[in-house]
């Protein structure tokens, strides 16, 4: 089978062709580097993003934190992460990289500050 | 302004003035009763409003918009025109001629920004010089005073930026430049002061006139108000208003008008208006400084069907460029920084209807198209006698205060003239004048919390009051900034502040709990 | 005088706080950072989305994650931030300048620098700026206005969103609004390539199967209080809108992401000559504007696509600001810089012969399997393939030992011999 993508890793944004078959990654032509092999056999097996949003904060000088998952997580949960970040409120004060939700809808990957807010 | 909340149940504005205490919330009967309820609160039924409030009379403003001139009169070219466009004999020559005059003592009580810069009709065919005469003629008949026909080179001379193949131009020094809707906040402002009582956010759905000879007024909220005059200043929908009451004589015709503010940085091209000779419909598409300096082209003149066809066209643009260009050959529609469109109410017989009807007790102040801000306070004037005429007691109240008693200071002013020492001073009164919130146009926190203080609390109504977001980047930095202060200040939620009142929430969905804030 | 130092920097964004950085390292003490808004971090708190830090942190982070790195630098360095403070005039006082500035908690202040570091940033067009024709209704805002609002203050301005351009922050924030909850029904482009990275194309709008028309544009705005639907109509080959063809989406909001211009007002008020094609000032190879010891970097300068390529042009700049207070103008020959084929523009405008200099463009449209060459005179200066050139990806690469006698370097894109 084969696929044409374009990398996301970087902003050079490869045009790649992938050829592959149930299980694996045949080759991959038009990538610049090798994070563009790697973001490949992701992207057809089992394709992942980072999700950023932002999480409802109290006691410090603006109301909301800003999050990230700390790792890529299935692609269809990007929404569903979010529908889980809205759902709660932290207190300050936060430190970035602080976790904010383990685990997040069993994937392993933790929700994580993406910046640090003192208590007002 | 100092509003009447009828509408609205923030209990927010501090008031020194009085205002009506409308927070019944079932029901909304208001036994009020007015001697006079003007509806409309364009430029008309602000002048209106403020004329009455000189006498001891109780006289009640109601508009269906949520500000002062959200309707025709915010969105015009801002000309107190010398008189010579108008037929003589009609209303429109008779009162603009002599409201002109009025200009510089209205500007000195009331503080808005007025400049006499002149208009110059230009010529650039034989057959125009011969309408120059035709329009100079017509100033003579209509008494405007120190007209004068110039040749080119004076033409020139006076605007150094228009077309040198020029012919001539009639010159009328008396025009002036005018901010519209600052006049029209200060006219209301000054009403109010004075006494005079304004709904904001009533559009009026039904008036009769009960048994007992009083006027019954409806509004789309459940406001019920009742007076023995009624004052018709609903421009666009003036006929309608007039329907309720059987009167059918005159019909008002929507004229589209298309005019587009240019950059700041094009500079100061012209000095006085600009004008082409006129059209049928129009007094055509001219070249107009601003009092806040950007030039502002337009408007096109189109008689349209809908009474809310605000719609800029793409047509609308290239003609008024093609018609300003002629005159100013160095005009872009690329320094175009924002555009609108007015409407004109143009009456059935193409004059204004200024008087008394077959409904005793009502009056029309109906078809004011240009130019009637210039005429606003001559028709004022007229409907007061009127009023005078129809039985209405009229006595002078000794404690009414012709002059803005609530002013504020112009940061941007300030720091055009660099003048620091000042700028220092009023800081050391009032530390909310150090917070630049505007930065396009260097307008303070200070500027701000005044205008919302005095009843505008819509983002265009502060823009017009302050000209917050009125720059090249129009809002990009301010809005959120303005929408913080106004929830502060009125402790309205952020998600019900609005563009230009219900309806034009500017983010209207909270996303988080706790977010929302009011 | 309420204040003298030797440096003052206009901004705390990414450029303000990498140039004040340089500015210390260098041997500056006494430096001042005045900040607009209440915390330093500048347009980067608000794009709270990854993707910045690949260069210059080797790691993928988040804008507060990139700003709060810098602003910890600074912390360190005890270089002192004025926040809620905006720089209203700057003007000449003997050698050094004077700034006016507006502090909300100090009032007015005067502050004394030998030299001033301009890092204002950059604004959105809007609106008026490209004329749509319609109504002027709410649910219109530039991108960067709903994104403030949706990731700083949480409310989002509609639930069916039209996007015009293309920009990166346009597409950002279909992203981040669908994940939101609300539907992005398109992004109407009126080039016929992308204005933002492909990568956005890719996780913002493919992922969500977002249309993305190219070569259309919007040609009509309707909706009496909220706006209710766009007029989407395709380009012909004149570049004009063929309305016969034209399509209605109905939506509550449109978004503008039409590009950034440099706030150069501040600039204009010091004399500073400004560039027509990037809206930034005229500068020399040290970063220098037209008025000796003003100083720009950042997107105040030129708009960049990265951060990591602002603070690497904000430290170059605060490096030769510093160098500026120690020993004054750099004296030599300058040689022009000038953009040639297939190149929209370059920076500086010229360089000081005998010194290196680091050359940023863009190309004026994208191409395949080009060379990018710098020449003075016969001599090149440097040649490097490149497979793929976008308008949307700035090239920056260091120049070096010019001819003395070289009349100008002309930078220019070649297309590669297809051996």
């Amino acid at each position: 089978m084969k696929q044409e993508l374009i990398c996301i890793n970087c902003p050079m944004g490869c045009n790649m062709e992938v050829e592959y078959d149930e299980k694996n990654i045949i080759s991959v032509k038009g990538n610049t580097c090798k994070n563009g092999v790697k973001y490949a056999e992701k992207e057809v097996f089992n394709p992942e993003r980072i999700v950023t949003t932002t999480v409802s904060i109290s006691g410090a000088s603006v109301p909301l934190l800003p999050v990230k998952t700390l790792g890529g997580i299935p692609k269809e949960l990007c929404k569903k992460v979010v529908e889980a970040a809205s759902a709660i409120q932290v207190c300050a004060p936060v430190r970035v990289g602080d976790i904010i939700i383990k685990n997040i809808l069993d994937t392993g990957i933790n929700l994580v500050a993406s910046r640090s807010l003192d208590k007002a | 302004m100092k509003q009447a909340f009828a509408n609205n149940v923030y209990d927010c504005i501090i008031l020194e003035l009085k205002i009506t205490d409308t927070k019944q919330k079932t029901g909304r009967i208001m036994n009020h009763k007015y001697d006079v309820i003007v509806i409309g609160a364009g430029v008309v039924g602000a002048a209106v409003a403020r004329s009455l409030s000189r006498y001891k009379l109780r006289v009640a403003v109601v508009e269906k918009e949520a500000d002062v001139s959200f309707g025709t009169s915010k969105a015009n070219s801002g000309i107190i025109h010398a008189g010579f466009h108008d037929e003589p004999g009609s209303l429109k020559a008779k009162l603009a001629v002599a409201a002109n005059r009025e200009f510089d003592r209205l500007c000195e009580e009331l503080e808005f920004p007025f400049e006499r810069r002149g208009e110059l009709m230009l010529a650039f065919t034989e057959e125009d010089v011969r309408i120059l005469q035709f329009y100079f003629a017509w100033g003579k008949k209509n008494n405007v005073p120190y007209m004068e026909l110039i040749g080119r080179e004076r033409t020139l001379e006076m605007e150094p930026n228009i077309n040198p193949d020029v012919m001539g131009a009639l010159y009328a020094p008396t025009a002036g430049i005018i901010c519209p809707y600052e006049y029209c906040f200060a006219l209301m402002g000054n009403a109010l002061e004075n006494g005079v009582e304004l709904f904001l956010n009533e559009k009026v759905i039904w008036l009769g006139k009960k048994e007992n000879g009083e006027f019954e007024i409806d509004t789309e909220n459940g406001l019920k108000l009742n007076s023995t005059y009624v004052v018709n200043a609903a421009g666009l929908y003036a006929d309608d208003i007039a329907g309720y009451l059987g009167i059918t004589d005159f019909k008002i015709l929507p004229r589209k008008g298309e005019e587009y503010l240019l950059d700041r940085r094009v500079g100061n091209l012209v000095r006085s208006v600009i004008f082409p000779v006129p059209t049928k419909t129009s007094k055509g598409m001219l070249v107009i400084p601003t009092v806040d300096g950007p030039v502002m082209v337009g408007p096109t003149a189109l008689d349209i069907e809908a009474k809310d066809d605000y719609a800029t066209t793409r047509d609308g643009l290239k003609n008024v460029f093609m018609h300003a260009q002629k005159m100013v050959p160095s005009i872009r529609s690329s320094d175009i920084i924002t555009s609108f469109v007015g409407i004109r109410p143009v009456a059935t017989g193409n004059d204004f209807i200024v008087g008394a009807t077959k409904v005793k007790g009502f009056i029309n102040a109906a078809g004011i198209q240009s130019p009637g801000l210039t005429a606003s306070p001559a028709i004022a004037e007229m409907v007061s006698s009127v009023l005078l005429k129809e039985g209405l007691r009229m006595e002078v109240k000794p404690e009414f205060n012709p002059h803005k008693r609530m002013s504020f200071t112009r940061v941007r002013h300030l720091l055009e003239e660099r003048n620091f020492g000042k700028f220092r001073e009023i800081i050391a009164g009032n530390k909310n004048y150090s917070k630049l919130v505007c930065r396009c146009e260097n307008v303070t926190e200070a500027e701000i919390i005044g205008a919302i203080h005095r009843g505008h609390t819509t983002l265009d109504g502060i823009k017009f009051a302050t000209r917050a977001g009125t720059g090249r980047c129009q809002g990009g930095f301010c809005t959120s900034r303005v929408m913080e202060i106004i929830h502060r200040e009125t402790g309205m939620p952020i998600e019900q502040i609005s563009k230009k009142g219900k309806g034009s929430e500017i983010f209207p969905i909270p996303l988080r709990k706790g977010v929302s804030r009011g | 005088m309420d204040k003298t130092v030797e440096a003052l920097v206009i901004g705390s964004g990414p450029a303000g706080m990498a140039a004040a950085l340089a500015l210390k390292e260098n041997g500056i003490n006494e430096i001042l950072i005045v900040e607009r808004e209440d915390a330093p971090g500048g347009i980067l708190l608000q794009c709270i989305h990854n993707g910045f830090g690949l260069h210059r942190f080797n790691e993928e982070l988040t804008g507060p994650e990139y700003a709060e790195r810098y602003i910890n630098l600074v912390k360190d360095k005890k270089i002192e931030i004025l926040s809620g403070t905006c720089a209203l005039d700057i003007v000449d006082d003997g050698d050094s300048k004077k700034a006016i500035l507006l502090s909300e908690e100090k009032g007015l202040l005067e502050v004394s620098a030998k030299v001033v570091i301009l890092a204002m940033g950059c604004r959105e067009r809007n609106r008026g700026n490209i004329a749509i024709p319609g109504t002027r209704p709410a649910g219109i805002m530039t991108a960067g206005l709903a994104q403030k609002m949706v990731n700083k203050s949480g409310y989002i301005p509609g639930r069916e969103i039209v996007i015009l351009g293309s920009g990166d922050i346009g597409l950002i924030m279909a992203r981040r609004l669908t994940l939101e909850g609300a539907r992005v029904k398109a992004v109407v482009e009126i080039q016929s390539y992308p204005g933002g990275l492909n990568r956005n194309i890719v996780q913002c709008l493919n992922d969500f199967h977002i249309p993305l028309y190219l070569s259309h544009t919007i040609t009509k705005i309707s909706g009496d209080r909220r706006i209710s639907s766009v007029e989407i109509a395709p380009l012909g080959e004149s570049r004009e809108p063929q309305n016969e063809k034209s399509f209605t989406l109905a939506c509550d909001t449109l978004l503008l992401s039409v590009g950034l211009i440099p706030e150069n007002e501040l600039s204009l008020k010091a004399g500073v000559i400004l560039d027509k094609v990037t809206g930034g000032p005229v500068v020399d190879s040290n970063l220098m504007t037209s008025v000796p010891g003003i100083f720009a970097c950042g997107n105040v300068l030129q708009v960049h696509d990265l951060v990591d390529w602002v603070s690497e042009e904000s430290a170059y700049c605060g490096k030769a600001a510093a160098s500026y207070v120690r020993n004054g103008l750099l004296k030599g020959r300058e040689i022009p810089v000038k953009p040639g084929n297939m190149v929209r523009y370059t920076l500086p405008a010229k360089v000081i012969a005998g010194t290196e200099a680091v050359i940023s463009l863009r190309p004026m449209a994208p191409a395949q399997n080009m060379s990018i060459i710098a020449k003075a005179g016969e001599k090149i200066l440097y040649k490097k393939k490149e497979k793929k050139i976008f308008p949307s990806i700035m090239l920056r690469f260091p120049v070096k030992d010019m001819p003395e006698d070289a009349g100008c370097i002309e930078v220019f894109f070649s297309a590669e011999d297809k051996k």
